[in-house]
């Protein structure tokens, strides 16, 4: 075979191998664009693709599998504290509430109205101070010093039946606003059921008189002026989970 | 007379065209989120050079008030991106394709030859080898700019749980600054690389979907001058 042949030969081969790898990566292109309208056209659980709302609760297990009480969220300094934390979020803290008249319900498993507790009930369990972040969903983050009591204690004390619960729904008064917590998250040592602000009690805007303060949780989980505590073996509704949002949202 | 030569592997080029895609969604995503808390800017003091990102930005690539499906989709493909990711570095580490693209002691000269030549300040061109000098800095800059992305990412999606790594990379804040900043520097890359593609020219090109290049042989010139 002379060098002309050679030539042409390899010629050959390159435009065949050329076609090949064009023909294949075209198809691997069309694909996954396929791939992709489908996964965009699917239909929405939660404001969201039902396989991107899977792969959350597939997140969800993974983050659960490592989660633990031991597993702190970081703590400040008193130095550290901003005086005057960026506020978001006022679902749920309409007019026409009276903070002196306030207690708060507690349901339990089948939603069924249990009791009630009063403000100097909570201020009764022992009293716990931190400095911890508040991550806003949004990507910013707060430094605040929070004292209140801890949602474990509080439930030792004051809903002692409920504490194998799977899953916690709090409420505000007017129930405009709502999030839903998995056991491990609200009995966390550093959840508080929080009524003092960077020294201060609560205000209006901040919550007043009790919010929950829970640093394993984006802030949406942080609800303010809770009027309603439910102990649930059901995944309870959650406000922004409902708006596309991760259910479980966890730090 | 020209012949054939193999250039990229048939894995490479898989793992290359999958990036590709996976870095573009994860970057999409990722500005979905970064809107709703846009705070990083070039500027000295109280003067901003330049805002990320002004609103024509925001407008023309339709991202504002996406945050709760940037969230969704970023956690999707995250995993598609560390598994790729991971394979691939696994694939450079066990067949031996890391030597031709991790730097060597000649690479830093190397690089600075390939700058002065691309810029027309210097007229040899440099040696080349399967990936020359600047070549070989890049890529592996890029999968160390994957590895970093992948760290920082973890310490701003759990800065709880993985509090420790957080304060590693000096708080959630500065983690997700390194985020950002990471970010940039992919698609830095990505535009300086499709240049340099298009530079290259075609057979550059092919040899990255069909394997091989077309090479001329001297022997064979020689033997058949024209």
């Amino acid at each position: 075979m002379n060098s002309r042949n050679k030539e042409r030969n390899s010629e050959r081969e390159a435009m065949a191998r050329s076609r090949r790898a064009f023909l294949t990566m075209s198809a691997a292109a069309v694909t996954g664009y396929g791939c992709w309208a489908w996964l965009r056209s699917r239909s929405q659980e939660g404001g969201v693709e039902w396989p991107l709302r899977a792969i959350l609760r597939g997140n969800e297990r993974v983050s659960e599998a490592y989660f633990s009480n031991g597993h702190l969220s970081p703590t400040f300094g008193q130095s550290q504290v901003n005086a005057d934390p960026r506020r978001n979020g006022d679902v749920g803290l309409g007019e026409g509430f009276e903070p002196e008249q306030w207690v708060l319900s507690v349901r339990g498993y089948d939603n069924a109205f249990t009791h009630q507790v009063t403000m100097a009930q909570i201020r009764e369990l022992p009293r716990i101070e931190q400095i911890t972040q508040l991550n806003c969903i949004e990507g910013w983050t707060v430094i605040v010093q929070w004292v209140g009591a801890r949602f474990a204690d509080f439930t030792a004390s004051y809903a002692p039946q409920f504490r194998n619960a799977k899953y916690v729904s709090m409420k505000t008064p007017d129930r405009a606003y709502f999030v839903g917590l998995d056991s491990a998250s609200v009995f966390h040592t550093q959840t508080l059921l929080c009524y003092e602000m960077n020294g201060a009690d609560l205000t209006g805007a901040r919550g007043a008189p009790l919010r929950l303060v829970i640093p394993v949780k984006y802030g949406i989980k942080n609800i303010k002026r809770i009027g309603e505590i439910a102990y649930t073996n059901e995944r309870p509704q959650d406000y922004w989970a409902n708006e596309g949002y991760d259910w479980y949202a966890g730090l | 007379m020209t012949r054939l030569e193999e250039k990229h592997p048939l894995a490479i080029r898989w793992f290359h065209w999958i990036s590709f895609p996976l870095l573009f969604l994860m970057v999409w995503s990722g500005l979905l989120v970064y809107w709703a808390n846009d705070m990083y800017r070039v500027g000295l003091g109280e003067t901003t050079l330049f805002h990320f990102f002004p609103d024509w930005f925001y407008r023309g690539l339709n991202i504002a008030q996406r945050l709760a499906e940037g969230m969704a989709l970023h956690f999707f493909f995250m995993w598609l991106f560390v598994l790729n990711g991971v394979t691939y570095v696994l694939y450079l580490a066990f067949s031996g394709e890391w030597r031709k693209v991790l730097p060597d002691r000649h690479s830093l000269r190397d690089a600075v030859l390939v700058a002065l030549y691309d810029l027309h300040l210097r007229k040899e061109a440099p040696r080349q080898g399967l990936y020359n000098g600047a070549q070989r800095i890049a890529y592996t800059s890029v999968i160390a700019m994957a590895m970093g992305s992948v760290v920082t990412g973890l310490a701003i999606y759990k800065p709880a749980q993985l509090s420790w790594l957080a304060r590693l990379l000096g708080g959630y804040p500065m983690a997700r600054w390194d985020h950002f900043w990471l970010m940039i520097g992919f698609v830095s890359f990505f535009v300086v690389h499709v240049a340099q593609v298009i530079r290259a020219g075609w057979d550059n090109f092919r040899s990255m979907v069909a394997g091989y290049s077309l090479v001329e042989d001297a022997e064979a010139r020689h033997e058949f001058p024209k």
